[in-house]
């Protein structure tokens, strides 16, 4: 048999010709255009950290638990920031409360139960534009809903208030989260339900909710740790950023990100602990929260994911 | 064979009475020898995706502890009427039938027909093996636990019974904890079957179940189908002609129709007759080019 040599390759010498050195600029600018990027994202978060980290320790050090535990004031070497951990709690806890099981709830109707028709489309494109609504505008239905109409049950400018509308806020993005989490769903899982004669809620409780849940406690902590860093609505609202006297669910209130934005505008003393250093502390604070709550969801999802592969 | 009296089905005296409360014979208690009754009539039947027709006009009796096969090439429909029998396809948004399924002369379809029940009675087993990701013993007891057995011992006692009425107890019986995701695909499949007899269904549906299979796989799971025909009335869709040949004592022959245009494939019930017919002496030439292997 004679080997009948494709054209175009006329180099009996295929040892040479497949250890050819390559050229491949485009691909090696794309290379570097790729790791700068990330490179310049990454210092970009360290920075801020760093930043953060050396501006905030000498406040919690300095001042111990003193600075989680006192109130604020107008003296930057005294205050503390207990009525912000107190309304960002709560905001936390509202989220929690509220939007969680009603954002699941609609999304599992969404995604389970209506009909998938131009009406359920349309529902669904105007949660994905709720989701990109600015934040302060959620602040004026929070002032305008939630602190006005709703007066007899907010008691006003509370962090009830704060709380139903950071809520709000972030249903959204509950809602989206977990639809697509059920919508991962294998159908074939819930077929294997129904094929044992489980109803409708029984397939959704038993099977589809189970399998989703990693997929939604992801969507569930990105929404606690926006509602947690919001401070746009929260002035609307009412967030108080002088003096607070008393802490309560019915008193004025104040949160975290409000206590850093006033706090990093005030005007600074150049080589003394200050506003500033005031500023970074509740800034770090906050991060360990969210972070502390990453770590509570993580463990979740292993847990949950685990017991999706049936142990 | 088991050759029953031709039988007659009267509707206008059955056909608007809902499936609850109608007296079914238990499944395992009718007598084999007894001539077979009829357990699904199925009339005219059509089912369609929104506009397009899918299936056309099939009309055939499944008899009460027989294997039916449903075969046929690709896309004509067998598996879609085999979902039809359970109301699967109740879950397909655009998907509706026209004729009638009658399950022991309740038509399936009847507005008062609660479907959860239906697919009670008729147990499904899917092409793809889909056991929950749960543990073994929580793969078999999850039908019953929704049907109310609560007691720890009458569990384990219809879990031991359905693990050996589908052939696995001996080889899970020591890790009914462990997860039932984590068998081989052969496994998974018995288990799937476990799962579907431990509702004590009457008909056991079953999808392509060895397409994913090796043949050693596939034997067990012949057998099985054999094996548990004595107290299941089984209908089956296959690819595999000599499945069909093997397993079953009726078969269904479907296959495609091109419209017009060509853009489109119905599919329809060609011959429906006992399997040694169709294998041997069908009467129709597409079934004979069918089981020769000139076509398909």
């Amino acid at each position: 048999m004679t080997a009948t040599q494709a054209p175009g390759i006329k180099s009996v010498n295929i040892r040479e010709a497949l250890t050819r050195k390559q050229r491949n600029p485009a691909g090696v600018a794309l290379h570097v255009a790729l790791v700068l990027s990330m490179l310049f994202a990454l210092l970009v978060l360290f920075t801020l950290i760093g930043q953060v980290m050396v501006k905030g320790i000498p406040m919690l050090t300095n001042r111990g638990t003193g600075f989680l535990t006192g109130t604020i004031g107008s003296e930057p070497t005294k205050i503390g920031l207990w009525p912000g951990l107190y309304g960002s709690f709560f905001i936390g806890l509202g989220v929690i409360v509220f939007a969680f099981p009603v954002g699941i709830a609609a999304a599992i109707y969404l995604e389970e139960y209506s009909k998938q028709g131009p009406l359920a489309r349309f529902v669904r494109i105007n949660i994905r534009n709720l989701a990109g609504v600015p934040a302060v505008i959620f602040g004026v239905l929070g002032l305008i809903i939630f602190v006005q109409w709703l007066d007899p049950v907010t008691k006003g400018e509370t962090v009830v208030a704060a709380a139903l509308t950071l809520s709000v806020l972030v249903l959204p993005i509950v809602i989206i989260t977990a639809s697509e989490a059920i919508r991962a769903v294998p159908q074939g899982l819930r077929e294997a339900g129904y094929g044992v004669g489980a109803t409708k809620w029984e397939v959704t409780r038993d099977m589809t909710l189970p399998y989703a849940a990693p997929g939604i406690l992801t969507g569930l902590v990105l929404s606690v740790a926006r509602a947690l860093g919001e401070a746009a609505p929260l002035i609307l609202v009412g967030a108080i950023t002088g003096l607070l006297p008393r802490t309560g669910l019915t008193e004025r209130f104040t949160a975290l990100p409000i206590l850093i934005y006033n706090w990093s505008g005030r005007p600074g003393r150049p080589g003394k602990v200050d506003w500033e250093n005031a500023a970074a502390g509740a800034a770090l604070l906050l991060l360990l929260l969210v972070f502390l709550f990453n770590v509570v969801a993580v463990v979740l999802r292993t847990r949950f994911e685990r017991r999706r592969s049936g142990l | 064979m088991k050759q029953g009296a031709p039988h007659t089905v009267d509707n206008e005296q059955t056909s608007d009475s809902p499936l609850r409360g109608l007296s079914v014979p238990v499944s395992g208690t009718a007598d084999a020898n007894q001539a077979a009754s009829t357990v699904f009539d199925i009339k005219d039947l059509s089912v369609f995706y929104g506009d397009f027709r899918a299936v056309r006009d099939v009309t055939l009796t499944i008899r009460q502890l027989e294997v039916t096969a449903f075969i046929g090439p690709s896309g004509c429909g067998k598996t879609t009427v085999l979902r039809c029998l359970n109301r699967m396809n109740d879950f397909i948004e655009s998907a509706r039938i026209e004729g009638s399924v009658l399950y022991h002369d309740v038509d399936l379809y009847d507005p008062a027909v609660n479907a959860t029940e239906v697919r009670r009675r008729i147990g499904m087993v899917f092409q793809k093996p889909n056991p929950f990701p749960k543990s073994i013993y929580d793969n078999v007891a999850y039908g019953p636990r929704l049907l109310g057995t609560r007691s720890k011992s009458e569990l384990d006692g219809i879990v031991e019974e359905s693990l050996r009425g589908a052939a696995l107890w001996a080889e899970v019986k020591d890790r009914l904890k462990q997860s039932g995701t984590g068998l081989s695909g052969g496994q998974q499949q018995r288990l799937c079957i476990a799962r579907a007899i431990a509702v004590q269904p009457e008909v056991i549906l079953m999808d392509e179940p060895c397409s994913a299979l090796d043949p050693i796989a596939t034997a067990r799971i012949e057998d099985l189908m054999t094996e548990i025909k004595q107290k299941y009335t089984i209908v089956i869709v296959t690819h595999n002609m000599q499945q069909a040949a093997r397993v079953s004592d009726r078969t269904a022959f479907f296959t495609t129709e091109i419209n017009l245009q060509g853009d489109r494939r119905t599919g329809r019930l060609v011959e429906f007759d006992e399997t040694r017919k169709i294998f041997s002496m069908p009467s129709d030439e597409r079934t004979e080019a069918y089981v020769t292997g000139r076509f398909g």
